[in-house]
């Protein structure tokens, strides 16, 4: 008999329901509870960057918007630093930037919004530079692991075409469902997505 | 579970010299997908339309995974892990009065610290405090439902409340919830980012329930079953359960690939 290793396993997912607002974005639920409450805002006027708007919609393999969904996002800073200890790269650290935000779809048309900032390019432990992006998390009722999944920029062409994570994406027709579009909106910009769940143009998620 | 694994031998100690680390930069371990529930589990009809049909696409942890949000008791106020006064408005809410503590822990069985975790329940008759909950059990007017701790130094985190009932939803006709608490958990990369629930020792609907049994692995479903613990609880004023969350491991970074020049 070999040693045993001893390791715990992890605790198994289950899907966050349909009253996940109740514990993270109960003004969603409709009462308010807390002092201080997370939010899709991930920008104070300090925060260096150009400001953008993200918006867009998670579909169901019917092609209807999950109304009941709930995105979380995680980003570094115009900079290209995350906000954490683990992150040791050159790029100016901002306090006052989380980098992470909270955001329920409208119980009507199903749209999700942020308002944040343009991530600037992240070089990683190998010293290759990533394009920039943002992490997306996706929870909701019929969903019963979180899903993982990145928004690049359609602007940013010649950094996506060199970009080690959607290069790895086969058949390469299926990179584009990783991008957001760019327009303009009020001298804005505004980037849209949608995340198809299933189907034929079914989003890129990743195991991370 | 034994929250309080033996300490892991130093793999370095063992291994001949020299040898290629599994992974050079600090990712979390594989996640082990055969014990959690799969994303198309018909029993579950919502999950029916809103599971991926395409393979995950694994990608190696970078930065973007290893790092995480960061909380600190500044997110937090004074009652948020105290669910029988965080929303009282005359009077304590109705119902079992429970405290729920335990540990966040890795796959290493260390303790994650400083770390947020969220909760969310029905109250003691089922019905929860959301707009679009229309069951006919009446709404607690001094029970919000939801609350928020950071874990201690040593992975502990503790709330009370009181304990949630079941309540039926629209699967087959006659499906019924056990009781059950809502969490959510963050650890320290966006690659640990977890919900789950946690149920009831003993709860009768738990080998019945179609959301629970997606779970394939039965010590995996067994773990989510906080058993009662009269240790912890408060003599002539609530009883306890303990529910330990475990996390993805990290590996250590044994060599780090060096950027070109350094």
């Amino acid at each position: 008999m070999p040693q045993p290793l001893n390791y715990l396993k992890e605790t198994a997912s289950q899907t966050a329901g349909p009253y996940v607002h109740i514990g993270l974005i109960p003004a969603m639920a409709g009462f308010d509870i807390f002092e201080k409450n997370f939010s899709n805002v991930l920008v104070t006027p300090n925060t260096k960057g150009e400001r953008i708007t993200l918006e867009g919609k998670v579909l169901d393999g019917s092609g209807s918007p999950l109304r009941d969904v709930l995105l979380e996002i995680w980003q570094a800073n115009a900079a290209g630093r995350y906000n954490h200890p683990a992150d040791r790269s050159a790029g100016a650290l901002e306090q006052e930037f989380r980098g992470w935000g909270r955001g329920g779809s409208d119980f009507d048309t199903g749209l999700v919004t942020f308002e944040t900032i343009k991530p600037g390019a992240i070089i990683d432990k190998a010293g290759r530079k990533c394009a920039p992006h943002i992490n997306v998390w996706i929870v909701a009722r019929g969903i019963n692991i979180g899903l993982n999944t990145r928004l690049y920029f359609s602007d940013e062409e010649a950094a996506n075409a060199a970009d080690p994570v959607l290069n790895l994406v086969e058949p390469p027709v299926r990179r584009k469902t990783l991008i957001a579009t760019r327009s303009e909106r009020g001298g804005k910009a505004v980037y849209s997505f949608t995340i198809n769940l299933q189907g034929a143009e079914e989003t890129v998620f990743f195991d991370v | 579970m034994n929250a309080q694994a033996p300490a892991l031998r130093d793999p370095r100690l063992n291994r001949p010299e020299p040898f290629t680390p599994p992974l050079g930069d600090g990712g979390f371990f594989q996640r082990d997908r055969s014990i959690h529930p799969p994303a198309h589990a018909p029993g579950y009809k919502s999950s029916v339309l809103r599971s991926p049909r395409q393979s995950l696409l694994s990608i190696e942890n970078s930065v973007s995974e290893i790092t995480g949000p960061v909380f600190g008791h500044n997110d937090l106020g004074p009652l948020d892990n105290d669910l029988i006064r965080n929303y009282a408005k005359d009077g304590d809410p109705v119902g079992e009065r429970i405290i729920v503590h335990g540990r966040v822990l890795d796959e290493t069985g260390r303790g994650v610290p400083n770390t947020l975790v969220e909760f969310w329940q029905a109250n003691a008759g089922g019905r929860y405090r959301h707009k679009k909950d229309t069951y006919l059990a009446p709404i607690d007017p001094n029970f919000g439902g939801c609350g928020r701790a950071l874990t201690d130094d040593t992975g502990y985190y503790y709330f009370r409340t009181v304990k949630p009932g079941p309540y039926p939803w629209r699967n087959f006709v006659n499906s019924w919830r056990p009781a059950h608490i809502h969490f959510s958990v963050f650890g320290s990369g966006f690659a640990q980012r977890l919900i789950t629930q946690m149920y009831f020792e003993g709860d009768p609907l738990i080998p019945v329930c179609p959301i629970l049994t997606t779970i394939p692995d039965k010590d995996a479903l067994d773990r989510l079953v906080a058993p009662l613990d009269l240790n912890a609880s408060t003599p002539f004023d609530s009883l306890a359960y303990r529910f330990d969350i475990v996390l993805r491991g990290q590996r250590s970074t044994y060599f780090e690939n060096r950027t070109a020049g350094n």
